[in-house]
């Protein structure tokens, strides 16, 4: 038997790690797919400039997170339409709530935070791709909006802001509809 | 005095970057007398505090690449190196 070439080992020592990372980002199976192939491919060829200074698959995910970004400059830059949010719906012509914000169960309640995040989770699900993308890199990996920009184009950096803002209110309508806002009482 | 809507763009903002002075100033003031957007500033800055306290492969969605998709990808990289 022949020793498995890097990539085959790769794959099956990180390839599921790659994958779920890069679903998580584009919200897309099968391009996500295609990202951890041209991920391999990149990393054979460039297998000279590990170092070993860091983990393989920090070096892997590295590169895969490369390979997102391309994919995210080959689209026009995020605009307002693109959140399907539309804010009429949620406030007046004079900018009041048309319905207020539930309350929520009170978060000193055990398993708050983990049927939070459950719900959560299930919700981020339900957003738009770049949206999706713009979760992940603003709350999981916690970056600036001048460094999103660089991982997304955005319209504009001040535009970054004002869409973190839409994701946020779709988040939170998303959880209130799930549910989340009646399983307690509020204030 | 800011509308609510504004208030809500602000409180997500603030989570973000530091607010010019006039717009903390602002927003202190609609917060302080509507209790709406003081729901609406704790739920997000309970959401955000959700995700920062979890890891981060928590948000990594419970999926394995499929058998095809791992030979398709092998077929590609031999053909290709």
């Amino acid at each position: 038997m022949t020793p498995a070439t890097d990539p085959e080992r790769w794959l099956g020592e990180y390839g599921d790690l790659l994958f779920r990372y890069a679903v998580a980002r584009v919200g897309d199976i099968s391009i996500a797919e295609d990202l951890v192939q041209e991920t391999l491919l990149a990393a054979w060829r460039g297998r000279g400039r590990f170092t070993g200074q860091s983990a393989e698959s920090t070096w892997l995910v590295g590169i895969l997170k490369h390979k997102i970004a391309d994919h995210f400059r080959k689209q026009p830059p995020l605009s307002l339409e693109d959140s399907g949010l539309d804010l009429d719906r949620y406030f007046d012509e004079r900018g009041h709530w048309r319905r207020a914000p539930e309350s929520w169960p009170d978060p000193e309640r055990e398993l708050y935070e983990e049927q939070l995040q459950a719900a959560l989770r299930q919700c981020v699900g339900h957003l738009p791709p770049r949206f999706r993308n713009l979760f992940f890199l603003r709350e999981v990996e916690g970056l600036s909006g001048e460094e999103i920009c660089k991982q997304m184009p955005v319209s504009s950096t001040n535009n970054v802001w004002v869409m973190l803002s839409r994701m946020r209110f779709q988040l939170r309508q998303c959880l209130e509809k799930a549910g989340f806002s009646h399983s307690g009482k509020g204030e | 005095m800011l509308s609510c809507k504004e208030a809500a763009g602000l409180v997500s903002k603030s989570l973000d970057t530091r607010l010019s002075w006039r717009e903390r100033a602002a927003l202190r003031m609609h917060i302080a007398i509507c209790r709406m957007c003081r729901n609406y500033q704790k739920q997000l800055r309970a959401m955000t505090k959700a995700v920062r306290k979890s890891s981060a492969e928590a948000w990594l969605p419970p999926l394995r690449l499929s058998e095809e998709a791992k030979q398709r990808i092998l077929r590609h990289f031999r053909s290709e190196r």
